[in-house]
Parts: C-alpha cells; sequence; structure tokens
C-alpha cells in the first residue's frame, strides 16, 4: 500500500535535489539517489513507486530545475498534494506528469508513514475507513495530464491544449 | 477597468485583450537555456522529434558550472557546443558570463518582449520591461520547437518605489525590503509591477535588474519595472508599455528609498530580511561578491569604494565574480579591479560562480558566508548547516574588511 511522505511548508527545489546532485554533475543515471540528500538522508532508498508526496505551503520554490521533480519521478512518485504551490515547480510537475493536488485539509489530515490509497483519475484517497476529495488539476492540465504529460500531449497534437 | 504592464504586454501577444485569469497561448520572442539543464533540454527536443522552430530565437549560455568542474560537466557543455554548431544556434561559453547579464548586454531582452528561460531568475529581463519568467526544461523545450509557450495571464501586485537611495544604500537593500513586505509566498502566480517615482526614476538599468531579479524570491511570475529614466533613452520603448492608470492589483506596497537603512536576509529564507544591525558581529569565512542580482560593474565599484586602502580580515576569503566578461573588462579599465585585488580578494570566470554550491567558493560544514546573490536556502552553497547572509556590494566588502557582519559605516577606523 502507498506510504505517505510528509514535508513542511516552504520546502525548496534544493531541499528536493541539492545542485550539486544534478544529473549535470553526477550522471543522468543516478541523479535521483540524491533525493532530499540534505533534508531527509535515505528517502530515495526508502520510498517506493506509488508512494505520495505531502507538502505544506508555497511547495517547490526556488529554482526552476525540472530535476528536482523528475528525480520523484524516476522513484516513481505519481502524484503530490501541497496546501499551495511555487509556480515553476507546479508547472513542472504537469509537464512531467506527477499529479498536483491542493488541499488544505487533507494535508493537515495526513500524518508521514500513513498508508493510503489513492485513486488519480477520481482524487479520492482513502487512508482505513477515511474517505477525501480531492479536487482534480485545471481542465487545461488535465488534458494534458491524460496523455501522460504535457510533451506527450504536443507530440500528439502538435499545439497546446485549448489552440 | 485598465490594464496592467503584464496583461498590456500579454494581450499585445494574444492579439486580443486579455485579463488576468485567462490562458493565453502565445510567442516567444526568446528562449534562454542555461548549461545546467541543456542535457534535459536536447532529450525533451529528441523526444518531440523537433528542433528549435526559430533559431535566431533560441540562445544557450554556458554558466552554471563554468568552467567544468568535472568529466559530467565537460561532456554536458561538449555536447551544447556541437548542438549549437549543428543548428546554428547561439552559444555564449564559458566566461562570457551570468545567462540574465549577458542577454541584457546582447540586445537580446527588449520592451515588450517575452522572454522564457530555464532560469527561475528571468524575472530579471523585467528591468528593461520585457516579461521574463522561468521555467522548467520541458516548457523550455516546447518554447524552443513550437516558438510558443502557454501562459495563465497573472494578477498583479504594484510595488512602488519613492525618492532616493541615501548615501550607503542601494537596490539591493530595496529589493530585500520589496521580498520582506510581500514574503516568500506573497507574489506566488502574480506579477510584481514595480513603479519608480520621485526620484527612483533615476535607477540604473543594472539597479532595475536588481529589483526585477529578487521578484521571483516572493514567487513572482513576471517582475515588470514601469519603464523610465535611463530605459527609455537606452531603448526602443512602445508607447503601449505602460500600465493604465485605472488598472487592477491585487496590492499595493510602497517603500520610500530615502527612509531605507542597509539590509541583510538571514538563513534559511531569502524574506527573513532585518536590518544589518540586528545580526551585526556574526563572524564570517567567506564572502561573495557576483551573481544576476549584484555583479555588475556598479557593484564592484561600491564593493570598491569600501576596500580601498583597506584589507580583508587574514580569516576571511573575498571572491569576487563579475557577471560578465563586459563587467569584466570594464572593472580592469578604471582600476575597480585593481583595488579588488590589493584588498585581497580573488577572482573568479565570469558566469554563476559559487552561487548554488556546485564548484568554487563550496561552504563546509559551519562556515558563514556573506553574498550578494539572491538565495540563502539550507545547503544551497554547500553543507547543510553553513549559513548565507544576502546583502549589498557595500555590507559585503565591509564584512569582508571587518570579518564580521558589518556596514561600511560602522567599519573602525583600525581596519583602515
Amino acid at each position: 500500500m502507498p506510504r505517505v511522505w510528509k514535508f513542511g511548508d516552504q520546502i525548496n527545489t534544493d531541499d528536493i535535489l541539492p545542485g550539486k546532485y544534478a544529473p549535470f554533475m553526477v550522471g543522468e543515471d543516478r541523479f535521483h539517489q540524491f533525493a532530499f540528500a540534505h533534508l531527509r538522508p535515505g528517502f530515495a532508498q526508502e520510498v517506493r513507486p506509488g508512494d505520495i508526496l505531502v507538502f505544506g505551503r508555497n511547495a517547490g520554490l526556488g529554482s526552476s530545475r525540472e530535476y528536482a521533480p523528475e528525480a520523484l519521478k524516476r522513484l516513481g512518485v505519481r502524484a503530490v498534494i501541497a496546501k499551495s504551490y511555487a509556480r515553476i515547480f507546479f508547472r513542472n510537475l504537469v509537464n512531467l506528469g506527477i499529479v498536483p493536488f491542493v488541499s488544505e485539509e487533507v494535508v493537515d489530515a495526513l500524518e508521514d508513514g500513513d498508508l493510503v490509497e489513492l485513486d488519480l483519475e477520481r482524487g479520492v484517497l482513502v487512508r482505513g475507513g477515511e474517505r477525501f476529495a480531492l479536487r482534480p488539476p485545471p481542465p487545461f492540465l488535465l488534458e494534458a495530464l491524460k496523455e501522460g504529460s504535457l510533451l506527450d500531449y504536443y507530440k500528439k497534437h502538435g499545439r497546446f491544449p485549448g489552440e | 477597468m485598465g490594464l496592467t504592464l503584464a496583461e498590456k504586454i500579454l494581450s499585445h501577444k494574444a492579439g486580443r485583450e486579455v485579463r488576468a485569469g485567462e490562458l493565453v497561448v502565445v510567442e516567444v520572442d526568446q528562449v534562454m537555456v542555461v548549461d545546467s539543464i541543456a542535457g534535459s533540454f536536447f532529450k525533451r527536443l529528441e523526444y518531440l522529434e523537433a528542433t528549435p522552430r526559430y533559431p535566431e530565437r533560441v540562445s544557450v549560455v554556458i554558466d552554471h558550472v563554468a568552467p567544468a568542474a568535472n568529466l559530467e560537466v565537460a561532456k554536458a557543455q561538449k555536447e551544447i557546443r556541437e548542438w549549437g554548431r549543428r543548428h546554428g544556434i547561439r552559444v555564449f561559453d564559458v566566461g562570457r558570463g551570468v545567462c540574465h547579464q549577458v542577454l541584457v548586454e546582447e540586445g537580446l531582452a527588449q520592451p515588450g518582449w517575452i522572454v522564457v528561460g530555464s532560469d527561475s531568475h528571468s524575472t530579471t529581463y523585467g528591468a528593461v520591461g520585457a516579461f521574463g519568467t522561468g521555467m522548467g526544461a520541458t516548457d523550455i523545450a516546447l518554447a524552443a520547437a513550437s516558438g510558443r509557450t502557454w501562459l495563465r495571464v497573472p494578477e498583479s501586485v504594484k510595488v512602488v518605489f519613492r525618492g532616493r537611495l541615501p548615501q550607503g544604500v542601494t537596490a539591493k537593500d530595496a529589493a530585500l525590503e520589496m521580498v520582506r513586505l510581500l514574503t516568500a509566498e506573497g507574489a506566488t502566480y502574480m506579477a510584481v509591477e514595480i513603479h519608480l517615482l520621485d526620484g527612483a526614476e533615476a535607477l540604473t538599468r543594472g539597479e532595475r535588474m536588481t529589483l526585477a531579479n529578487l521578484t521571483v524570491e516572493a514567487g513572482a511570475k513576471a517582475g515588470l519595472v514601469v519603464p523610465s529614466g535611463e530605459i527609455l533613452e537606452t531603448y526602443r520603448v512602445p508607447d503601449w508599455l505602460y500600465p493604465d492608470p485605472d488598472a487592477h492589483y491585487v496590492r499595493e506596497v510602497e517603500i520610500d528609498l530615502f527612509a531605507l537603512t542597509p539590509r541583510v536576509s538571514v538563513p534559511f529564507y531569502v524574506d527573513n530580511v532585518h536590518e544589518v544591525a540586528a545580526v551585526k558581529g556574526k563572524r564570517v569565512d567567506q564572502v561573495f561578491i557576483g551573481t544576476c542580482t549584484n555583479g555588475r560593474i556598479e557593484d564592484l565599484r561600491a564593493a570598491a569604494e569600501v576596500l580601498k586602502g583597506r584589507r580583508v580580515a587574514p580569516w576571511v576569503r573575498l571572491l569576487v565574480v563579475p557577471a560578465s566578461s563586459q563587467v569584466l573588462e570594464e572593472a580592469a579599465k578604471d582600476g575597480t579591479l585593481l583595488t579588488l585585488l590589493e584588498a585581497g580578494a580573488t577572482l573568479g570566470t565570469p558566469g554563476c560562480g559559487p552561487c548554488m554550491g556546485r564548484h568554487m567558493g563550496v561552504l563546509a560544514p559551519g562556515e558563514v558566508c556573506v553574498s550578494t546573490s539572491n538565495r540563502n536556502f539550507r545547503g544551497r552553497m554547500g553543507a547543510p548547516d553553513a549559513e548565507i547572509y544576502l546583502a549589498s556590494p557595500r555590507v559585503a566588502a565591509a564584512s569582508a574588511v571587518a570579518g564580521y557582519l558589518t556596514t561600511p559605516e560602522d567599519l573602525e577606523e583600525v581596519h583602515a
């Protein structure tokens, strides 16, 4: 069953992947092993595909480095829940096909280590006997996510959604 | 209801009047790619089976780790040069400088343009009246392949700077004060529209770049300085490139420059801004003067003015990294460089330098650095417990001499 990894407010992209571990520095094949290397050593070794990351306010502020969320994708993260997102990080998540949910209530309710089920399509999160509703991303982004990512959408249609 | 500057630019590009909240797909005038994400950028273009639609609108800058620090970086940078030659794309190689400074110097950011860059500090282009915004590798690859990008038209926060800066207070102090007032998330998804009034019009292009640069530290999508002063003399500013007097703002903030004092951003958040007096006396191991925030000629001159006839404290390393080759040449010509070197500074290749902890000037555990850069996040320049204090070049230079955080005004004569 997927596990919840809960982080606090103002988690920046240097926290998610410190600059010195950029693929550019350590190689394309291993940079993801350094996700949260400073903030939560061991995370990259323990996280399992399907696990869910939970952030507080202003998730992913700072550097535009897409390899930060890309490291999470490589580790099998398919969804993130946050109280709010920094703009570039939000775009990068969608571009990589990671679904960014926004919910104050669900973030407050979830604890680190919780075991949950998440229905990405319906936006329903289940923990034991509890069900939480998650609002899906806006239509434009949902259209992109349906194809996998914005990159896949553009590749298939040769245009942006709604163009 | 009138339009904000962001709405004006995006309406102009969309060919119809658009308002905050709408989604638009618009042509971009310049796509800026930095070396550290070039590998991802190429991979995504390959995946799309695409090449840049308008090669002349793409610039690649080798600045984040320049010269190459290891084999991986060397290979990536070699690939950039080869790719540039193959596709007829401009590549600014090692030593030319920090991407944002280089693009502005080269005239690749113009009033009314949309410039998308693979670096969050692309808000800097707002200094010349361009809608500059940072994006990740995928968005940048899509922009290069299609010549377009999608944007949600942002709401705007109006920030008014009034009056003139007092002696010893700089645009960096004004920028830090702005981030303090807005907070790290106060302008998320928004444009920060900067008005310079009652004497503030005198701020130079470089000083405006410092202001626009730091808007992203408040979460801004773009930081637009309403064209005035030096910008009107240097650029052709279109008539329409002004906000309407009755435009709608989410919030308005006023900063009285004349009342401003030197500021410092205390670890580990950029918006944790205090008067230098609050942290005065903090022992310093390294001082770094440079970056897209404060590596311009006026910044080096300000530091030299403080350092003239003085020496840095014996336990301090003072690293100076000019933002561009042009800045370095100017500093060499007018004697600024000699003053810095005589004071005990050491010089790095124009580029990003130690700003993000990848090479040169990496901080050891427990070390303290006063930096003129833009981020003091935990672990950004090296060890997770090393501390970065963000300040102006003047405060940085004074702290290098004293060996602890201080202002030039408080430098004791002992050090003279």
